[in-house]
């Protein structure tokens, strides 16, 4: 028994195994890398007229799209693009990369490992601020969706009362709308009341570790409606919470909004290939909101933890975000855009105001006129009423 | 691994069905301890109403099911389908995740071994090498993992590796560390008279690499890879959380992580998911060991 030959081909057999195993497991998914197929569609452009209808496209473009977070609701209208065929009417092909805990998509987008990003007004004009290029080409979001929820019996009605009080934030530059409300209020953050980092779930409000929660409306908030109250074994309920909506306080900050990478605006084909992005995505967000069943489904399809409550529930709160876009959707609102800049600048996110290049309405424009007679404002929208289950699901 | 004896193969088998039956039991005994501790801290919070006897102050963790779900309520949450709408329950989604997270994982090991092995020649080929590379090498492990991923994230996506690739680069990070170090040690470990006997044949170096350097450095190598392996699954999740990669537990655990308090026993499942896999990469390598020195006798552990 002497015979070391055996054992060690025996050891090469199972490294090679293991190697074509690995090679295996990887070859299968290389496949996603995009080429840069800037053919200009401008003929398809000039006949496309209505609704949008571009037939018989040329080419097709590749685009990919960053998104800030996991596929959800939030970013329904451009599932539900892809899953209905709208990109693909006009002569784009859309790949939606989504986010993770260290991906910034404005860092994405000038990097050029996208071609479109979502992100929020200001974490996108900080990372402008730091030299990234890039444009605000579509105003998605109308509204704020970040609201400080507190138990009722905590007594926090107003920012005034988060005197002696521990208010939770995420912080990474969400803490910037609570910071202005509370200091228009006259608080003071180092002396009147104390900021606690919070996590992405709402657990610390319901163990009373902080008094008031940072919530998103189609989010965490949603969450705690979701939650079984220890004490009475029901689900937690609206009428237990209180709720400050920075909307109304007036230091809401603009949030989902499409960034284009300013150092392409002004080729030809990229500009070109924008104005049919923001048309298909806007026509997906119509459809979601005329098609909100059906548009969660798409959702659903793009996440196995998905809860459907959960999701409807996000969905009607994202379609309020958006309706009624008094301009259009996409278009930016002025007042809320000094607004945005008036906070930012007073809470020290940005040294200065950003020049008039960190946003532009006119591929938006362009493409609510490629939009033909659909209804982009929304005017007769109205919300429906989701009721949460347990969990979500 | 020069006095290599044989061992008589009846009493070897019996050993081994009462080794697999001792292993078994303790394997059971230890979570049974587990279950025990869990339960009997929540019966102790909820005796004392959450704080320690005689005192208003709390316990270090509330003891409530939103905290500290039941085991068995996790359990049962394990055959629950994932959403409504899904067909797979918890536990057959998790397995298939922890596949997906395996098959990264796998591919990092394998990069990781294979540079590990190379450094470790190298250094052996050359003392000023070793000498120049050995602190490099300790000092690859000492830079956080976390905050290395994004880095090799960002750098992968602008580059054409994909997103798993680029989970597996993160997991090498981890697995060539424990391979070229006890690998260097392995390849020195052959006696100076086994080296002399070698070069009396005029053995070249690659002959003695192969025929002793190697099968001499084997009880080196199988701990580090089994190391390798578990370090392997560790560095793969946390390169899928920082990525957001789908499809893998650790995508699994960061999602169950943020609808924590709407569902905490699916982040508990998912958590044991994990471990679970650490286990078996573990377990996976000690049977390859098993096979490959099956009728070899004592491999020196």
């Amino acid at each position: 028994m002497f015979n070391k030959t055996k054992p060690r081909w025996r050891l090469f057999g199972v490294l090679v195994a293991l190697v074509l195993a690995a090679a295996a497991c990887s070859s299968s998914e290389v496949d996603d890398a995009v080429g840069d197929a800037a053919d200009t569609v401008a003929g398809d452009l000039a006949d496309g007229t209505g609704d949008g209808a571009m037939a018989d496209c040329e080419s097709t473009d590749d685009v990919t799209l960053q998104l800030q977070w996991f596929a959800q609701s939030q970013f329904a209208g451009y599932y539900a693009a892809v899953a209905e065929g709208i990109y693909d009417k006009y002569c784009l092909n859309v790949t939606i990369a989504e986010g993770g805990v260290d991906i910034v998509p404005q860092q994405q987008l000038g990097s050029g490992a996208a071609d479109y990003a979502i992100s929020w007004v200001p974490k996108a004009l900080g990372s402008r601020a730091e030299g990234i290029d890039i444009v605000n080409v579509a105003q998605i979001f109308q509204r704020s969706g970040t609201l400080q929820v507190s138990f009722k019996e905590s007594g926090i009605n107003s920012p005034a009362d988060f005197a002696g009080k521990n208010i939770g934030s995420w912080g990474f530059g969400n803490e910037f709308e609570l910071l202005a409300g509370a200091h228009k209020a006259g608080l003071d953050e180092n002396t009147d009341f104390t900021i606690v980092g919070q996590n992405f779930d709402m657990l610390a409000l319901i163990n009373g570790e902080i008094d008031a929660a940072q919530a998103m409306t189609y989010n965490e908030y949603a969450q705690v409606l979701e939650t079984i109250n220890p004490e009475t074994g029901e689900l937690f309920t609206a009428d237990d919470l209180t709720v400050i909506d920075w909307n109304e306080e007036g230091t809401a900050m603009l949030q989902d909004a499409i960034w284009a990478d300013g150092t392409k605006l002004g080729d030809a084909a990229y500009d070109d290939q924008t104005t049919r992005f923001i048309a298909a995505s806007m026509e997906g967000w119509i459809w979601c909101r005329d098609n909100a069943d059906a548009c969660v489904n798409h959702v659903l399809d793009a996440g196995s933890t998905l809860g459907a409550t959960h999701q409807t529930w996000q969905l009607n709160e994202i379609n309020k975000l958006i309706w009624p876009s008094a301009g259009g959707i996409g278009i930016m609102d002025q007042g809320l855009w000094d607004q945005t800049i008036e906070v930012a600048t007073s809470e020290g996110v940005l040294a200065e105001a950003p020049d008039d290049g960190a946003f532009t309405t006119k591929y938006a424009a362009e493409a609510i006129d490629m939009l033909g007679d659909m209804d982009t404002t929304g005017d007769s929208w109205s919300p429906t009423t989701v009721v949460l289950t347990e969990g979500g699901e | 691994m020069t006095s290599a004896t044989v061992q008589p193969t009846a009493p070897a088998g019996q050993s081994a069905v009462l080794r697999g039956v001792k292993q078994g039991a303790s394997i059971l005994l230890a979570v049974a301890t587990l279950v025990g501790l869990w339960e009997g801290y929540k019966a102790f919070g909820s005796w004392s109403g959450g704080t320690w006897p005689g005192t208003t102050r709390d316990l270090p963790v509330p003891s409530d099911n939103l905290n500290m779900p039941h085991s068995y309520d996790i359990v049962k949450q394990l055959f629950e389908p994932v959403t409504r709408r899904a067909d797979d329950t918890l536990l057959v989604f998790l397995f298939k995740s922890a596949w997906f997270t395996f098959k990264e994982a796998l591919l990092g090991f394998v990069i990781g071994t294979v540079i590990g092995l190379g450094l470790a020649v190298a250094m052996l080929r050359s003392n000023w090498l070793e000498r120049g590379l050995v602190p490099w090498i300790n000092v690859s492990q000492t830079i956080p993992l976390i905050a290395l991923a994004p880095l090799v994230v960002t750098w992968g996506k602008s580059t054409f590796l994909s997103e798993t690739q680029s989970v597996a680069i993160i997991a090498a990070y981890l697995t060539f560390f424990p391979v070229a170090v006890n690998g260097l040690a392995g390849l020195k470990s052959p006696d100076s008279e086994a080296l002399e006997l070698m070069r009396s044949y005029a053995s070249p170096w690659s002959k003695t690499l192969f025929k002793l350097r190697f099968p001499a450095a084997r009880p080196y190598l199988f701990p580090a890879f089994r190391l390798a392996a578990a370090l392997s699954i560790v560095g793969t999740i946390v390169g899928e959380i920082s990525a957001g990669v789908q499809g893998g537990i650790g995508r699994v655990v960061l999602d169950y992580a943020g609808k924590y308090s709407t569902g905490p026993e699916r982040l508990y499942g998912s958590i044991l998911a994990a471990a679970a896999l650490g286990l078996f990469v573990f377990g996976l390598i000690t049977l390859v060991e098993r096979v490959l020195t099956r009728g070899q006798g004592v491999s020196g552990t």
